[in-house]
């Protein structure tokens, strides 16, 4: 399993009701439904990881999260994901609103566009990082909002979103030692477990 | 016709017709001694008796979903891209059962069967029907046929209707719930929609109240005018100008009101098609049936309540363009079944053929559709490996 998808599965609760926004291929909601006995759907609206979810026996929804989560009722999961997604949001914002809304702690990881890699290539050669990591070129890629670590803690506490937990990692999703030391520009996954 | 049957296809297949005794208490009050149910099956039941899967049909639909009567048939069953070997619906692995239901024309006992009081046609005496009472026949007919739990019961439109009430009121007698291009129930303008073709049906002068057998006509005209309004409502607007647009049969006007749009003759087409083989009465039946499914409503009009009763997965699958049954109207099922904590799959799939795309082998909806019965299939399977290994 992906490094981050272990740490997010540490953080849930057995038997709890989860939603994975971006569940991809179902992987994470498949482990934790077979170790962890929770009841978990997930959202996607890649067709082939679609196809994949339900070749895994894992409960997806076919469905553009920029629609908005409205039709979900408040508080009914206790925990929400959302891994990699937030920056390919129309109004991340919004949607961590809405996050917040429907489950009682929310997860989120991200890529941190102050990693020094990123200032390195915006700094000397004055173009958009283009990275193994984050491959696509600015007119292509996915990701329109780039944001750090330092902006999504600042907007926590600019909505009064408390945060519960954090855990920095690399690209490969290693937690190592020295990121701790700087993690705005060490850093380059965040994962932030999130509450009101 | 087919000149040699296609590998995929079940064959030459032929009709069963099953009497039942047992009075069967309709939920309009009323009563039915004892009826018939034409059935076909396709594939073998397994030992285990657990790979059954039932078809429930739509509005126009019968029993003879896959395969050919004979080799002098033009067209196949009605759902033959979706059953057979190696299709969505397996048949190597399934043992299918599709059925024409009570009220219907195609050899069920219906308003053209005999009524033993009378000696005559049931005609507009048949009772109203209803989705619940068509379920509790489909319940006797598994008892028949030995199948305590269904692998799965699957239906599109008016048939997802059928295979959703299982899973509210028998949620221990299927394992999967498939439903198609469906809704939790009528809105107002379906109901208008069907009004329009009850009232086309009944103001023909040939319907005679429903008793055009004795006077051995048959409301032609109204059944026509019933299925062309129909048929648009099966259609999106996208579809319709893609296949017929603005073209003309004679490349030009004529000035007069003999149909000259392509559209206008395929409609007419259909229409009569549909008139020398539908029976109007059920059609009048089939189109209540619709109006008055609403398996909330003995919930306080709270879908989730009504869906929490169910103990199976359920696989919800509907079409961008179909405007009958919207997506919007599978995504109210979907949602009160993740309020009910049920396991459920859904999908939306582009098509431009509207409602009838539920029909149509459209390559992404048949690779859903497949995955998901071969789940299905997996469970039972496993179940059996175990079985043998044990």
């Amino acid at each position: 399993m992906r490094a981050d998808l272990e740490i997010i599965r540490d953080w849930i609760a057995p038997e709890s009701r989860v939603i994975d926004l971006g569940c991809g291929d179902g992987e994470l909601l498949s482990h934790l439904v077979a170790e962890k006995k929770v009841k978990g759907y997930g959202i996607e609206i890649d067709h082939d990881n679609i196809t994949r979810c339900i070749e895994n026996g894992v409960n997806v929804i076919e469905k553009d999260i920029d629609e908005g989560l409205a039709s979900i009722r408040n508080n009914s999961f206790d925990t929400v994901v959302m891994t990699q997604a937030l920056q390919t949001m129309h109004r991340p914002d919004v949607i961590v609103e809405e996050m917040l809304r429907i489950g009682k702690e929310c997860i989120v990881t991200f890529p941190n566009f102050a990693h020094w890699r990123a200032r390195g290539y915006l700094a000397l050669r004055g173009k958009m990082p283009v990275s193994k990591f984050l491959s696509y070129t600015w007119y292509n890629t996915p990701n329109i909002h780039f944001f750090t670590f330092k902006d999504f803690e600042e907007l926590c506490v600019e909505r009064n979103i408390k945060i519960l937990q954090r855990t920095v990692v690399d690209h490969a999703h290693r937690d190592r030692w020295w990121i701790h030391l700087w993690p705005n520009m060490l850093g380059e996954i965040a994962i932030y477990r999130i509450t009101r | 016709m087919p000149t040699v049957i296609p590998e995929d296809s079940v064959g030459l297949i032929k009709p069963q017709t099953l009497h039942f005794d047992a009075p069967l208490e309709l939920a309009c009050g009323r009563t039915l001694d004892a009826y018939d149910l034409v059935i076909e099956t396709y594939g073998e039941l397994n030992a285990e008796r657990n790979n059954a899967v039932l078809i429930c049909h739509a509005l126009s639909g019968h029993h003879h979903a896959a395969g050919y009567h004979s080799m002098e048939d033009r067209k196949p069953g009605w759902w033959d891209s979706a059953i057979g070997p190696g299709k969505a619906i397996d048949t190597n692995r399934f043992f299918v059962v599709s059925l024409n239901n009570l009220g219907g024309c195609h050899g069920s006992t219906g308003p053209r069967s005999t009524n033993p009081a009378t000696g005559k046609p049931f005609g507009p005496d048949f009772p109203i029907v209803t989705v619940i009472d068509w379920v509790n026949s489909q319940v006797r007919l598994a008892d028949r046929l030995g199948i305590q739990q269904w692998a799965a019961i699957v239906g599109g439109s008016l048939g997802g209707m059928q295979a959703m009430q299982w899973a509210i009121s028998f949620p221990e007698r299927l394992r999967h719930c498939v439903i198609i291009a469906a809704a939790p129930r009528l809105s107002a303008q379906n109901i208008a929609f069907n009004e329009v073709a009850r009232q086309a049906i009944s103001k023909d002068p040939q319907f005679h109240q429903g008793h055009y057998y004795e006077e051995e006509v048959v409301p032609k005209t109204g059944l026509m005018l019933a299925r062309m309004i129909g048929h648009i409502t099966y259609l999106s607007e996208d579809g319709m100008r893609e296949k017929f647009g603005r073209e003309l049969r004679d490349g030009k006007i004529n000035f007069d009101f003999t149909p000259q749009f392509e559209i206008e003759s395929y409609l007419q087409y259909q229409g009569e098609q549909f008139s020398t083989a539908f029976d109007a009465n059920t059609y009048l039946l089939m189109t209540k049936a619709l109006d008055y499914f609403d398996p909330a409503a003995d919930y306080q009009n709270d879908l989730t309540q009504a869906l929490s009763h169910a103990s199976c997965r359920f696989f919800v699958a509907s079409f961008t363009t179909d405007w009958r049954f919207s997506p919007e109207r599978s995504r109210e099922i979907v949602d009160a079944l993740v309020d009910a904590g049920k396991d459920v799959c859904y999908t939306e799939i582009d098509a431009a053929h509207g409602h009838d795309a539920f029909l149509i082998p459209i390559p992404r909806y048949m690779e859903v559709f497949q995955s998901y019965m071969s789940r299905v299939a997996n469970d039972f399977s496993r179940h059996e490996e175990a079985r043998h290994a044990g």
